[in-house]
């Protein structure tokens, strides 16, 4: 029972939250991972993309709700999601056509490139400000929870409780879906093949009649269609806010970088390895050892390996030490 | 023709824009404006001389600049006796073993080349051996300290030396990072070396926010010795009451505007120092050097050019000057503000003004300095002017109106990122190019 007990403890704190987390910076990182394999540079522009399609979702879902239309349940932004993809690809294909696509005709350098993207993220951020303000929106809807603590613990007489928020589950199962996808559009459809022989062989895919253009759009259609949908998934989870968004960008590059850049699986797995150590490491485990170890032996302090304020910090150390080890991350060689 | 002129021209008409706030808006406001502007442009001559004369990407500005501000608190603050008789042992022993801890983790890493997986366990366990008999010897004593009349204390406090001390201070503690950061990650390319350096100063920022003992984190550090006189003391001073009457000013306002006047002062001497400095380290050998680097590493390598060793030396020189920036900046505020330092303005911004003013041309980097902060800090009446013009013909309550004016302020971001895309597309060079020689 108090092995049982302390489970829940690690799953209520650690498990659930890491994977709701570690599913967005999964999603924000395969975005970062699929540009850098195709176009070649690490786009610092990512994390606003996220907020751009996050906003279009607080806008359209504010607009639903005041129209009365919901999901009962689920939450609104579902519906307003397609609308914040479209309008997030859209964005993209007109940077890329005003902005980088000029770049690419003179071939200039990668260092170029990234501080475009800089440039990049500059625009869109004022704009993101300019549309909807700095401050904070919650637009979350439906139920708040999917299982609640204290209907956990009735139903399984336990001393702790399991919550699963409502906005937890929609972001692993939009996440499981996306990711199933955006695999299958790879690995299967000829346009997915297309881009991965593009990125493995830039002259080659040339010779073998693959349109530069055509790969570079599609690439840019997926990147922000991700970015779209892990944006507006961290905006439910936690609220919508233009500033966190660059906060959020180093954990995604954290993320891609750990799984090796270029490696789509390598950013789901960066994305999780990221967000379990972030959590791990935080945790206080005062209470699991209260329960696993005998009486005089429980506890006194809060047995926390850093204290919770180190948290994002955390994800920065991880990607200097594998920069500094590994800079080829865990699954190099794996590309696209 | 018109190249030779082109630098004065462009300083002149920044001269002319500064005038024109000076006159419409206020002197004060004006030279508030500069002295930021003499602070950024300092930085942006330390982004320069990395980025310019050598290509490296340091998006670690934030950072320094932050190490820069905590060597002011340092030097400038008062002792506070009571926390040192706390727990000063005890912190200065954890200081002491941390050290220790790196050393030891780096021999074992050294030593341990080439045998695989073992290397990582074994270095891995001393850092969290370390960190642990660190703990265990430090936390006590930095309980101790952070409970020392934490209102108004709560921290070790500085070495209570005048403030100015702090500039050179703050250039060398940045110095001593930039050597350890160098080391750690100049290996990397490009992207990943923007991305390592923009990590690493978020983690000083976290350290900075979070260690109370050492500059009090997030409760900020009010009130640090100024290197010039208080309003306060000239407005009771003959001199100043004669010159406002000769002026036919306010008291209080001569009074600013000379407290103002005597940091544009400082800031020039110190900006005219490193101008002068990094000109003559461009014409030098060491700068001709610099750009073979540059230009080409693998010929410069195989000239017999250190290629690393000079990356790091050029990392710790511009580092150094962004950290003496750094303590000015803290020492103009008054106040240490770790939450403050943001990488958009501390990092990115700095990044624009060198582009925008040209990269590789020292006096480029600081017009650059001094049209972006003009232009950020403006954009923000010229903005609000704008869609005031614009929105006149819409009805006072209409909603759009509303929203476009209260979100006016944020045009600010986009016009520095609509500047850089612009300038990046029609004038790579910047507006005043590197000369070429």
């Amino acid at each position: 029972m108090d092995i049982l007990n302390a489970l829940t403890v690690i799953g209520n704190f650690v498990l659930i939250p890491g994977l709701a987390y570690g599913s967005q910076l999964a999603l924000g990182a395969l975005g970062v991972t699929l540009v850098y394999s195709v176009l070649r540079f690490s786009n610092f522009a990512h994390g606003e993309m996220m907020s751009f399609g996050a906003m279009l979702s607080v806008l359209v879902t504010f607009w639903l709700q005041s129209a009365g239309i919901g999901l009962g349940f689920l939450p609104t932004a579902l519906i307003a999601l397609p609308v914040s993809i479209l309008g997030t690809i859209l964005l993209c294909l007109l940077i890329d056509r005003l902005v980088y696509r000029y770049y690419r005709q003179t071939r200039a350098p990668n260092v170029t490139y990234l501080i475009v993207s800089i440039g990049v993220m500059f625009t869109i951020g004022g704009l993101v400000r300019f549309i909807i303000g700095p401050s904070d929106r919650i637009f979350t809807d439906g139920s708040r929870f999917i299982i609640k603590a204290r209907s956990f613990k009735e139903m399984t007489g336990l001393n702790e409780g399991l919550a699963i928020k409502m906005t937890q589950g929609v972001t692993l199962a939009t996440a499981i879906v996306i990711v199933i996808a955006v695999f299958w559009f790879l690995n299967k459809t000829r346009t997915g093949k297309s881009m991965r022989a593009y990125s493995d062989n830039e002259d080659l895919a040339l010779l073998s009649g693959i349109n530069p253009e055509r790969v570079v759009m599609i690439t840019w259609v997926i990147a922000a269609a991700l970015a779209a949908i892990a944006g507006t998934l961290y905006g439910l989870d936690k609220s919508f806010k233009p500033f966190t968004f660059l906060q959020l960008l180093l954990p995604i590059f954290a993320a891609a970088i750990v799984g090796g850049v270029g490696s789509p699986v390598g950013a789901i797995a960066g994305g999780f390895v990221i967000a379990f150590s972030e959590l791990f490491i935080t945790f206080a485990y005062k209470k699991v050892l209260t329960y696993l170890l005998p009486e005089s032996l429980a506890p006194e302090s809060l047995m926390q390996l850093l204290s919770t304020e180190y948290k994002i910090a955390l994800s920065f150390v991880i990607l200097v030490i594998v920069l500094l080890i590994r800079p080829t991350g865990l699954f190099s060689g794996k590309t696209l | 023709m018109m190249e030779q002129y082109r630098t004065p021209l462009m300083f002149a008409m920044m001269a002319a824009l500064l005038a024109i706030v000076g006159i419409f808006q206020s002197w004060n406001v004006a030279l508030t404006i500069v002295n930021l502007c003499l602070i950024s442009s300092i930085m942006t001559l330390g982004v320069n001389i990395q980025w310019g004369y050598a290509g490296l990407v340091n998006f670690g500005m934030m950072g320094f600049t932050a190490l820069g501000g905590l060597a002011a608190v340092l030097i400038a603050m008062p002792p506070v006796p009571e926390a040192w008789a706390a727990g000063g042992s005890g912190v200065m022993a954890g200081l002491v073993i941390i050290i220790a801890t790196a050393i030891v983790s780096l021999l074992i890493w050294k030593q341990l080349k080439g045998r695989g997986a073992k290397r990582y366990w074994l270095t891995a366990l001393s850092i969290v051996i370390g960190v642990v008999i660190m703990r265990l010897v430090a936390d006590p004593s930095i309980a101790a300290i952070e409970s020392v009349e934490s209102a108004r204390t709560g921290y070790l406090g500085g070495f209570g030396l005048p403030v100015t001390l702090s500039w050179i201070a703050g250039g060398f503690v940045a110095a001593g990072a930039a050597f350890v950061i160098g080391r750690i990650s100049l290996g990397l390319r490009s992207d990943y070396l923007a991305i390592a350096t923009l990590g690493i100063s978020e983690i000083v920022i976290y350290v900075l926010k979070n260690e109370d003992w050492l500059a009090r984190g997030v409760k900020n550090i009010n009130g640090l010795p100024r290197p010039v006189p208080y309003e306060i003391e000239l407005q009771a001073s003959q001199w100043v009451v004669q010159l406002a009457d000769m002026l036919g000013a306010s008291v209080v306002d001569v009074s600013t505007i000379t407290v103002k006047l005597s940091y544009a002062g400082l800031f020039t001497i110190v900006l005219l120092i490193f101008l002068w400095l990094s000109e003559v380290a461009l014409r030098s050998p060491w700068g001709r050097m610099m750009r073979a680097i540059r230009d080409n590493e693998v010929a410069a390598n195989a000239m017999g050019k250190h290629v690393t060793a000079r990356h790091l030396q050029v990392f710790i020189l511009g580092s150094a000057m962004v950290g003496v920036a750094g303590a000015m900046l803290t020492t103009l505020d008054g106040q240490f503000t770790p939450a403050s330092y943001q990488p958009l303005r501390f990092t990115f911004l700095i990044w624009v003004m060198v582009i925008v003013g040209g990269s590789g041309n020292n006096f480029g980097s600081v017009l650059g300095g001094f049209i972006v902060w003009f232009f950020w800090i403006e954009s923000e009446p010229l903005g609000l002017w704008f869609i005031s013009t614009i929105t006149a013909g819409l009805a006072d309550g209409s909603a759009l109106k509303t929203q476009l004016v209260e979100n006016a302020a944020h045009m600010r971001l986009m016009t520095m990122g609509i500047i850089l895309l612009v300038m990046l597309r029609f004038a790579p060079q910047g507006l005043l190019p590197e000369q070429k020689r």
